[in-house]
């Protein structure tokens, strides 16, 4: 983890406690060639603001959707993003990677 | 993630200390394992791997299947010598993620004007490297020519566990460096085996930028791969 992802996961708590509804998203599995690398984070907000990376930008909104829902519900949800799921999503990536990322609420 | 179990997180993280967050990916269940308490953890060795190649990923474990974050500190690079490569070198360190120092007892050469956004201390070695703090997570690189202010930086780096130190010169004046810091510090080969010098991959680098992206290069290679 380098320095630019030690802000994310800050901002995470710094929201969360100022009364924020707040997920986090990571990269827990990665095929192919992938832009994050594992243990990469998306730190979310119930407005959808949002800091970090989960992927080169191609399918950060749609993560940002679902955490929305994940921060709502409060059960935590795994989404996996690639060239198979292009039609599910109607997103992809174009490297033609795929990579599979857990969105979690802070609690 | 529980909010306690982001702050304990952020408080490691805060303080240079390596931690791990496992996730059971059956159960949800979520624990934060510091680097100090690895070895009471049932996870014990499959732990220490992910310490030491620092990457999160998911394992099978007798727990079941685990997804674990590893967060390792920040690296830091600290050079000696506010010479014409470090000017490039900072900037490039910084992009990459480093923590930059620049160390220089020569004041005119250590300004903050000529290393803007970098840390820059116009002290000695001796004075300014032990509040830095030389980690495993450091790269140390001598670049002033100088014994006078090299040697001394590269006896503290060798006593550290640092992972890369580099110091610049030509084959005959490192040569010279290793005869002085063998009778005068009293390092062995092995300790001295650990220098690389010429400092930097060879790619023909002929400007002081495309030596610093040199020098850059091999901090990376060290530490992104397995030590051959």
């Amino acid at each position: 983890m380098l320095a630019a992802d030690e802000d994310i996961l800050k901002a995470a708590e710094d929201w969360k406690k100022t009364g924020r509804g707040v997920a986090i998203a990571t990269v827990v599995q990665t095929w192919g060639s992938a832009p994050r690398p594992v243990g990469s984070n998306l730190v979310i907000d119930d407005q959808g603001n949002f800091l970090g990376s989960v992927s080169g930008g191609c399918v950060e909104g749609a993560v940002v959707t679902e955490a929305i829902d994940v921060i709502e519900s409060g059960k935590p949800k795994t989404l996996e993003f690639g060239v198979a799921d292009e039609t599910a999503w109607k997103v992809g990536l174009s490297c033609g990677g795929t990579i599979r990322v857990f969105v979690e609420k802070v609690e | 993630m529980r909010l306690d179990i982001l702050k304990a997180l952020n408080e490691e993280r805060a303080a240079r200390r390596a931690v791990a967050v496992v996730t059971n990916q059956d159960s949800g269940e979520q624990r934060v394992v510091k680097v100090a308490d690895v070895r009471n953890d049932p996870l014990k060795g499959v732990l220490e791997e992910h310490f030491r190649s620092g990457k999160s990923g998911m394992e099978e474990t007798a727990e079941g299947n685990v997804f674990l974050t590893v967060h390792v500190p920040s690296p830091k690079l600290v050079i000696t010598g506010a010479v014409h490569i470090s000017q490039a070198l900072a900037p490039i360190g910084r992009m990459l993620g480093y923590d930059v120092t620049i160390v220089d007892p020569r004041t005119a050469f250590a300004t903050a004007e000529r290393f803007p956004d970098v840390k820059v201390i116009a002290e000695w070695p001796d004075v300014a490297l032990p509040p830095i703090g030389i980690d495993r997570y450091t790269a140390f690189v001598a670049l002033t020519h100088d014994p006078k202010i090299d040697d001394p930086g590269l006896t503290m780096a060798l006593k550290s566990d640092c992972f890369y130190i580099g110091a610049l010169g030509s084959r005959k004046t490192h040569a010279r460096r290793l005869e002085r810091l063998k009778t005068e510090r009293g390092f062995t080969d092995n300790d001295l085996g650990r220098i690389h010098a010429p400092i930097g991959l060879d790619i023909g680098a002929v400007s002081p930028p495309e030596i610093a992206v040199s020098i850059m290069g091999e901090i990376v290679q060290r530490m992104r791969q397995e030590p051959s």
